[in-house]
């Protein structure tokens, strides 16, 4: 449903995409791997309509999403969880919450979405009256996926969503992945946590350079020797708590 | 003694119109960080329009505000699409200095139309009530002036209200925070920035009516409410509008304390003397986030 040709895109005269090709089929998994600077979080912007791309086409769902405001890509499914987690620090965990259902399609819904995200994060139910900034970051890494979930979307991408996490809140955050796939949604994931990404996605592109150099299924790719190199050093298997950056 | 309390009352009532005009170029520069030079215009021009509506149609300077809030609500929108619409796509420093060099533009073209319009005398609206005056103790409190703290403070409450809870209220405050970040959450933050624009013009329309009730009008007063409300801003920081309205309380009464001790070309300087210590010692302001 979600379909990437040959996009290339950069800024100024710096080519970060390089012709990317790639997609992802509802109710999937897909995890997407590289090393820093391999264009990754600037795949996942042109994908949600933040970057513009300079050649290539990305469509949703049959439709060319090049001219479509990020706003709207929001209101057609898809939504992101930024690097980051780009979250509004000065309101409250439901404040933000309740932003997320912005989209005039996810908007009449709100209630019931906010009691889904209760459920799948109770944590966030206690403090639904805390301002955001004195939250943990696994906490507020909880409110960032939360806050994407509000807007219902069918496609939910994630930008190194355990990125600076303990180990047993990455794992949190990954079940919860899990659990939202299980509910229909296909999600579209970069995590640095190489052998945790590939053991939750069914499928798994490698990006270095701006291009797509390795694709396969995660034991595919867990089993590829240079994906094995590159990205799971010599010992090959690590503890799953531990990011392979 | 009760001369001293007599002019800190004064400060109270006019630093209530500090804060109002302050609260719109809050809002303004809180949401698209643009610095709107000519807020004190809009002011001005407000002030103009209550003025028309009492001498051509005999309207209650009050009343006017019915008028003069949409109408300033309408121009504010159009002036956004005419002019600041293109500033707010450029990155951070370009907006700074493009918004700066479209405000003073827009600034002295104001205020040459008012010269044009109105001529440079200075314009007051009298009503029957202007010389009412209400006794406590042995202070004397003008009604009129009385009347405009208080809704300069409704206003400002009904703001605050807004943005907490109104459903566009808060997408504003998010595209204040973090304007991609609200992308992604489907707002669209363009709307957000027409509506924060037009919302601060109408406020600006509101403070004009209440100056110009309470004290009076004329081309040359747009600089001068710019600077106060940039003051008052300083003073209390982004985010809260009640803090705003405070600032603009703080620094009207220590214009009239600098005024009643020291005399009234003091008036004027503690002001700026203000701006430069808080910039210095504090500068998120004294509400700020």
């Amino acid at each position: 449903m979600l379909e990437v040709r040959d996009v290339e895109a950069g800024y100024g005269d710096v080519r970060v995409l390089a012709g990317v090709s790639l997609s992802v089929a509802p109710g999937e998994i897909v995890a997407l791997l590289g090393p820093n600077g391999a264009g990754k979080s600037t795949l996942l912007a042109c994908i949600a309509g933040l970057t513009r791309f300079s050649a290539g086409s990305i469509s949703w769902e049959g439709q060319d999403l090049r001219t479509v405001h990020t706003h709207l890509i929001v209101e057609r499914g898809i939504a992101l969880v930024p690097e980051g987690r780009r979250l509004f620090g000065g309101m409250t965990v439901q404040d933000n919450l309740e932003l997320g259902a912005f989209a005039p399609r996810a908007w009449p819904a709100r209630r019931v979405a906010l009691e889904q995200v209760y459920a799948l994060f109770p944590v966030l139910a206690e403090r639904r009256r805390t301002t955001v900034q004195a939250l943990s970051g696994g906490q507020q890494q909880m409110v960032a996926v939360g806050r994407a979930l509000m807007a219902a979307p069918r496609l939910l991408m994630l930008d190194e969503p355990s990125l600076g996490l303990a180990p047993r809140l990455v794992s949190a955050i990954l079940d919860a992945l899990a659990t939202i796939n299980r509910a229909g949604v296909a999600v579209f994931v970069v995590e640095q946590n190489v052998p945790a990404a590939l053991r939750l996605a069914h499928r798994g592109y490698v990006l270095e350079g701006g291009r797509i150099v390795g694709e396969g299924t995660g034991a595919a790719l867990m089993a590829d020797a240079h994906v094995r190199r590159a990205y799971l050093g010599p010992l090959a298997v690590r503890p799953s708590g531990e990011r392979g950056e | 003694m009760s001369v001293l309390t007599q002019q800190l009352v004064l400060g109270v009532l006019i630093g209530g119109l500090y804060g109002l005009a302050a609260t719109g170029l809050s809002l303004v520069f809180g949401v698209m960080r643009v610095l709107n030079v000519a807020h004190g215009e809009l002011i001005m021009l407000g002030g103009y329009g209550a003025f028309w509506l009492a001498a051509l149609l005999g309207v209650d300077p009050f009343a006017a505000l019915l008028v003069v809030v949409p109408a300033a609500l309408l121009f504010g929108a159009l002036l956004y699409w005419g002019l600041f619409s293109f500033v707010v796509r450029a990155h951070e420093e370009a907006r700074v200095k493009n918004s700066l060099l479209i405000g003073f533009g827009l600034a002295l073209a104001l205020h040459a139309l008012a010269v044009r319009l109105w001529t440079a005398d200075e314009r007051a609206i009298p009503t029957p009530y202007s010389g009412a005056v209400l006794s406590v103790g042995d202070l004397a409190i003008p009604v009129v002036r009385l009347a405009t703290l208080a809704i300069a403070l409704g206003l400002t409450v009904a703001l605050q209200l807004l943005l907490a809870h109104w459903r566009w209220g808060k997408a504003i405050r998010a595209t204040a925070e973090d304007w991609q970040a609200a992308l992604l959450t489907g707002i669209d933050v363009r709307r957000a920035y027409v509506l924060a624009f037009a919302l601060g013009t109408g406020l600006a329309g509101a403070a004009g009516t209440l100056v110009t009730v309470a004290y009076s009008v004329s081309p040359a007063i747009g600089l001068e409410w710019t600077l106060k409300a940039l003051i008052v801003v300083v003073l209390a920081g982004l985010g809260s509008m009640l803090g705003t309205f405070v600032g603009g309380v703080v620094l009207g009464v220590a214009e009239a304390a600098s005024a009643a001790t020291f005399g009234g070309p003091y008036r004027e300087i503690v002001g700026l003397v203000i701006f430069v210590v808080v910039l210095v010692v504090r500068p998120r302001g004294l509400f700020g986030r």
